[in-house]
């Protein structure tokens, strides 16, 4: 699995963060995600594919064949 | 509950798309149909009144999915042909071409349709904003020094004035609340963008109700206050609120109160979901409550989502939502309101950066985070701690 997000599309919501705090943070100045983990591990997938989904911006992109 | 061999979904936009994606993520296999009153694929609403209209984005990127990531949902998306009947007993969904769908689960997920001045439709230059055709309708009238006059000062109307604003246009917000957002936000945050749309040149004229429009030979000429008074316009955006989209389930046997009338599992009738801004369900804590914010349209999709295969969760989030208005992003969880006790818990409000929490009865009600998103999120957790139901 591999992780992307699109900066210029977060609005700063964390509820990936929430969901997924192993491969999501935010900036301290402006809340937009840091991805902590681009590649993460089987046993977090089902909960990243969540935060995807949860993402008010759709700004996380997972893609399954990486 | 049996797993349904197929589910019809009911409107094509964030609550829909969410619903049909989890059940697949959940590994349903069943056949699952979505149908959409609009044209177009699957798109955000929130960049529709920020980057969609102030020219940033092209339409397409306000596009929810690609074309690929639909294909692998195997969904099959019957689009531009609106329900017009829904037959909650033999769960059947028809539509305006005809069509029958049938089903063991429905999904409710038709959301908001904007509310209207009488006398509107017959003059141009007169918007809403709700949709994308909306969006690119009123772009396209927005130029330099234009007079627009925003009929509303809820979130949508502010949001709309700040991006007009930015492009150049003479923007006037009108509405009955003494600030923008007051009865949502309360009078200290409410001040505080009333300071900021001021200062950026916005023309607030608040405190008094708009009544109606004016025009000649079928153009809008202005805007009518409950004053009497006449707001010159070239072009006019009414942004005062919106109805649950639930026209279409009048004869269903559906229950519809301000929303599709839903349990605790945002269950209408046996086999019959609502989902997003158009669902009215019973919050744990909350009361009955229906959400017109785009976290929960995907938040409750995944409830019901688990619900139509066999769960039976209770849905009980956290509200939240964050709106965007010239450089202030602010983000809010919980129900602030304008009865509650307002204290500033970091930063400074002076600065424009900071994070409040509201209280009523002693309780955490709300967390307001202006231009502080990290710190605010991490004071959802109070609210979290208010809002469990007590054992
Ligand atoms: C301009 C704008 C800006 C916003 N900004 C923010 C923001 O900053 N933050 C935030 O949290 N929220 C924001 N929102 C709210 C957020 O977009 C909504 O909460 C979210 O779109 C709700 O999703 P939904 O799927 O429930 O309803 P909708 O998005 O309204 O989708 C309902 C869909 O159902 C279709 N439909 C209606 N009737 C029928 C029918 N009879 N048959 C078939 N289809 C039908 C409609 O055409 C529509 O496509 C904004 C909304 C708008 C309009
Ligand atoms: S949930 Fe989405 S919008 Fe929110 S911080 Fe994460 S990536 Fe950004």
């Amino acid at each position: 699995m591999k992780v992307t997000v699109d900066e210029e599309k977060c609005c700063g919501a964390g509820q990936c963060v929430l969901l997924a705090p192993d491969v999501f943070d935010q900036r301290e100045d402006d809340g937009i995600v840091v991805l902590l983990d681009a590649a993460p591990s089987e046993e977090l997938h089902a909960t990243v594919r969540e935060a995807a989904a949860v993402c008010p911006a759709a700004a996380i992109d997972v893609d399954e064949s990486a | 509950m049996s797993v349904p061999s197929g589910v019809v979904v009911v409107g094509a936009s964030a609550a829909g798309l969410a619903t049909a994606e989890a059940l697949r993520r959940k590994g349903y296999r069943g056949e699952v149909s979505v149908v959409g009153a609009e044209p177009h694929l699957p798109y955000d609403r929130p960049p529709l009144s920020k980057q969609v209209l102030s020219g940033a984005w092209a339409p397409e990127r306000a596009r929810l999915r690609t074309e690929e990531a639909l294909a692998g949902l195997r969904a099959e998306f019957v689009l531009g042909d609106p329900a017009v009947a829904l037959d909650a007993a033999a769960r059947t969904v028809r539509t305006a071409s005809g069509r029958v769908l049938g089903g063991d689960a429905v999904v409710v997920a038709t959301g908001l349709r904007a509310r209207r001045l009488p006398g509107q439709d017959g003059l141009s230059g007169v918007h809403v904003l709700r949709t994308l055709d909306d969006a690119l309708a009123l772009r396209a009238e927005l130029r330099e020094s234009v007079r627009l006059v925003v009929a509303g000062e809820g979130v949508l109307g502010a949001e709309i004035a700040a991006t007009a604003r930015g492009l150049g246009a003479e923007v006037t917000m009108a509405g009955p609340q003494p600030a923008p957002l007051a009865a949502q936000l309360g009078p200290m945050v409410a001040d505080l963008l009333a300071g900021l749309h001021a200062e950026r040149g916005v023309a607030l004229r608040l405190g008094t109700g708009v009544t109606g429009l004016t025009g000649q030979d079928g153009r809008v000429t202005g805007v009518r206050l409950g004053t009497g008074e006449v707001l010159p316009a070239d072009v006019v955006v009414v942004a005062i609120g919106a109805e649950p989209a639930t026209g279409w389930l009048a004869g269903s046997g559906l229950r519809v109160a301000d929303g599709v009338v839903c349990d605790s599992r945002c269950r209408a009738a046996e086999g019959v979901y609502a989902v997003g801004d158009v669902a009215r369900w019973e919050h744990a804590t909350l009361g009955s409550l229906r959400l017109e914010n785009r976290t929960n349209a995907v938040e409750q999709a995944l409830a019901v989502a688990d619900n139509i295969l066999g769960a039976e969760r209770h849905y009980s989030p956290v509200p939240y939502f964050w709106t965007d208005q010239f450089d202030a992003r602010i983000h809010v969880y919980g129900l602030p309101s304008a009865a509650a006790e307002v204290s500033v818990v970091e930063g400074d409000p002076a600065g424009r950066r900071f994070v409040a929490l509201y209280r009523e009865d002693g309780r955490v009600t709300g967390v307001l985070g202006w231009n502080m998103p990290k710190q605010a999120r991490l004071r959802r957790q109070e609210l979290v701690e208010a809002l469990t139901p007590a054992l």
